[in-house]
């Protein structure tokens, strides 16, 4: 048997060496790091800090920005669970059930393209899209009559984040879609054959079969869109960059022009410490309920 | 029995068969309005790189009049071939460094006993709790001081980095299934482990090498956080970040930015379709079996 050998066991330490050495490094150091920054007031360009203990947390409470990112990125969870758990499970049982042969393949496949693609295509596309001037969206609302509901959507405070949040829905729902129908593919057929001969119908079917038997997997998937939704930066930053006043700004966005705008970098890694206990108490409830499975989106 | 044909009959009656094929039909309209919502904006990007500015205002929906190569050309020559050459060097170092140090670890924790193992693992895997956006403001300070800011390489170590413990992940739950048998008989031919390694464990969990190495690939490639904060030289920049200061640089030609978004969406879309199987089964390894 291989190491066995006392000096064979510990050899074998080398093998996992750089892998511990790379996330002890680059992740575990810099997260313990911000810890101890966010109690500093401190710039890029000046290496000096100064303590000013929890300062920058009373300032968080204080600023109208942290507060409007944070409801941002709760509409975003919001949303999203709605749209890409509750819509992505419902597409994915109707692809399973009622759709045959190719046009299963051809529509899993569609839905999932935009999956693959950059926030930053995406976000420029869409940009594109909302456009006043070129955009599909007004011209289709114009099409179908509805030129009051027509909006500069990016432009305006009012509807920044809900065009960018849009965005991401048509982006992620198939992704979701997907991971629910590798579940349902797990679960044994002869459950709906009995069910149907005993004379359910196809709702009842999915109610009484589909969703208990998925229900990990919505759990996941819910906890997953969650965690994602307060770690979201890529799709605002491209979209908005936080605009128009500050309006569409997430914690993700914020903390970066805080950071490297606004030039707070005590300030800003207490934005990060916010980020880190949400995703951290994301990560638990995601443990406790994966029973030690971990997960990652 | 399988088949949704049969199904009808449980319910009887000619009534229920016709307002089973309605809702069929139903069905499969709402499916084909939500694929053409999705494919139409991608289509839309495409043509319109190939109109001139004034087609793409004057007539945002039709199709171009003449078909404008010139403006890929463009975009091409404006900086898309250097983002795309920098992404392609940064993901296939980032795969190469991030499967190699995650399937040895895998191969040492799944294969021997070694010492501690228990708080090795915890720690491997316990990264995947903890975010990029989370460690950027001391990582921005810990690569100027190791010299990396504002090079390749401080993309490649991050990008292992953060994404070892999702790999050893996937690669560990599918390097414990593999039978002991084989690796026996070639360490009693001699083997030793850095052979066993690659000559028997390697080419047996390539499924989920494969697998692993796709979903990292599309990381890489997608990266936006690291990539606008660590890397300064326009030279240097990716594709997400350098299509956005690609942005700027057009001015108002939007047309070779559509051309632009076309070329830099492709090889995602190739590479999806081209592994399209692998790429699902490492998502849904990757969210445990429900």
């Amino acid at each position: 048997m291989p190491g066995t050998s006392r000096f064979g066991r510990w050899s074998m330490l080398l093998w996992v060496a750089p892998a511990v050495l790379l996330l002890v490094v680059f992740v575990y150091y810099p997260v313990v790091e911000n810890l101890r920054l966010s109690l500093f007031r401190w710039n890029a360009f000046s290496p000096s800090e100064t303590w000013v203990g929890l300062d920058n947390y009373r300032d968080l409470t204080l600023d109208p920005v942290f507060w409007s990112s944070l409801f941002n990125n709760i509409a975003y969870a919001v949303v999203s669970v709605i749209f890409q758990v509750g819509g992505g499970l419902v597409l994915a049982a109707v692809l399973e059930e009622l759709v045959r042969g190719r046009w299963k393949g051809f529509f899993r496949t569609v839905y999932f393209v935009p999956a693959v693609l950059s926030l930053t295509i995406t976000g420029l596309l869409f940009q594109f899209m909302y456009n006043p001037q070129i955009g599909l969206v007004n011209g289709f609302l114009g099409a179908v009559g509805l030129d009051s509901w027509k909006h500069s959507w990016l432009g305006e405070s009012a509807t920044a984040i809900w065009a960018i949040i849009a965005m991401s829905q048509w982006q992620s729902i198939g992704y979701v879609m997907v991971l629910f129908i590798v579940a349902m593919q797990r679960i044994p057929r002869e459950l709906y054959e009995a069910a149907y001969i005993d004379g359910a119908s196809r709702p009842h079917a999915f109610r009484s079969i589909t969703v208990p038997l998925v229900r990990e997997m919505i759990l996941l998937a819910t906890i997953i869109t969650i965690s994602g939704a307060f770690l979201v930066f890529n799709e605002v930053q491209v979209m908005t960059a936080g605009g128009p006043n500050n309006s569409s700004h997430t914690l993700g966005t914020w903390l970066y022009k805080s950071a490297f705008f606004n030039d707070q970098m005590g300030y800003a890694a207490a934005i990060a410490v916010v980020i880190f206990i949400i995703t951290m108490v994301a990560s638990i409830v995601q443990l406790f309920l994966g029973r030690g499975k971990a997960v990652q989106y | 029995m399988a088949g949704s044909m049969e199904r009808p009959r449980y319910r009887g009656g000619a009534r229920s068969s016709v307002a089973a094929s309605i809702g069929r039909v139903v069905v499969y309209v709402v499916l084909i309005v939500f694929a053409v919502a999705i494919i139409y904006p991608l289509l839309w990007m495409f043509l319109n790189g190939f109109k001139s500015n004034a087609e793409l205002f004057g007539d945002p929906w039709g199709l171009p009049s003449t078909w404008r190569w010139e403006n890929f050309v463009k975009a091409w020559n404006l900086g898309v071939v250097r983002y795309l050459m920098n992404s392609v060097f940064v993901a296939a170092a980032a795969v190469v460094t991030t499967i190699l140090f995650s399937s040895m670890a895998a191969y040492s924790l799944t294969r021997y006993r070694i010492p501690f193992a228990g708080a090795i693992t915890v720690l491997l895997l316990g990264g995947m709790m903890l975010a990029p956006t989370v460690a950027l403001i001391p990582l921005f300070r810990l690569l100027q001081t190791l010299g990396i800011f504002d090079t390749y390489w401080g993309l490649i170590v991050l990008y292992t980095a953060f994404r070892i413990p999702f790999t050893v992940f996937l690669i560990r739950a599918y390097m414990v299934t593999i039978s002991r048998e084989i690796e026996d008989a070639a360490i009693v031919d001699g083997a030793n482990r850095w052979q066993v390694f690659w000559l028997v464990i390697m080419p047996l969990s390539r499924p989920i090498i494969v697998s692993a190495a796709l979903l990292q690939a599309l990381f890489s490639w997608n990266e936006f956080v690291f990539a606008l904060v660590f890397i300064n030289d326009t030279d240097l920049k990716t594709l997400p970040v350098g299509l956005l200061a690609m942005q700027g640089r057009v001015l108002s030609d939007w047309p070779v930015l559509f051309a632009a978004l076309t070329i830099a969406a492709v090889p995602m879309i190739v590479l999806f379709m081209a592994g399209q199987r692998q790429f699902i089964r490492g998502l849904s390894e990757g969210y445990g079996k429900g």
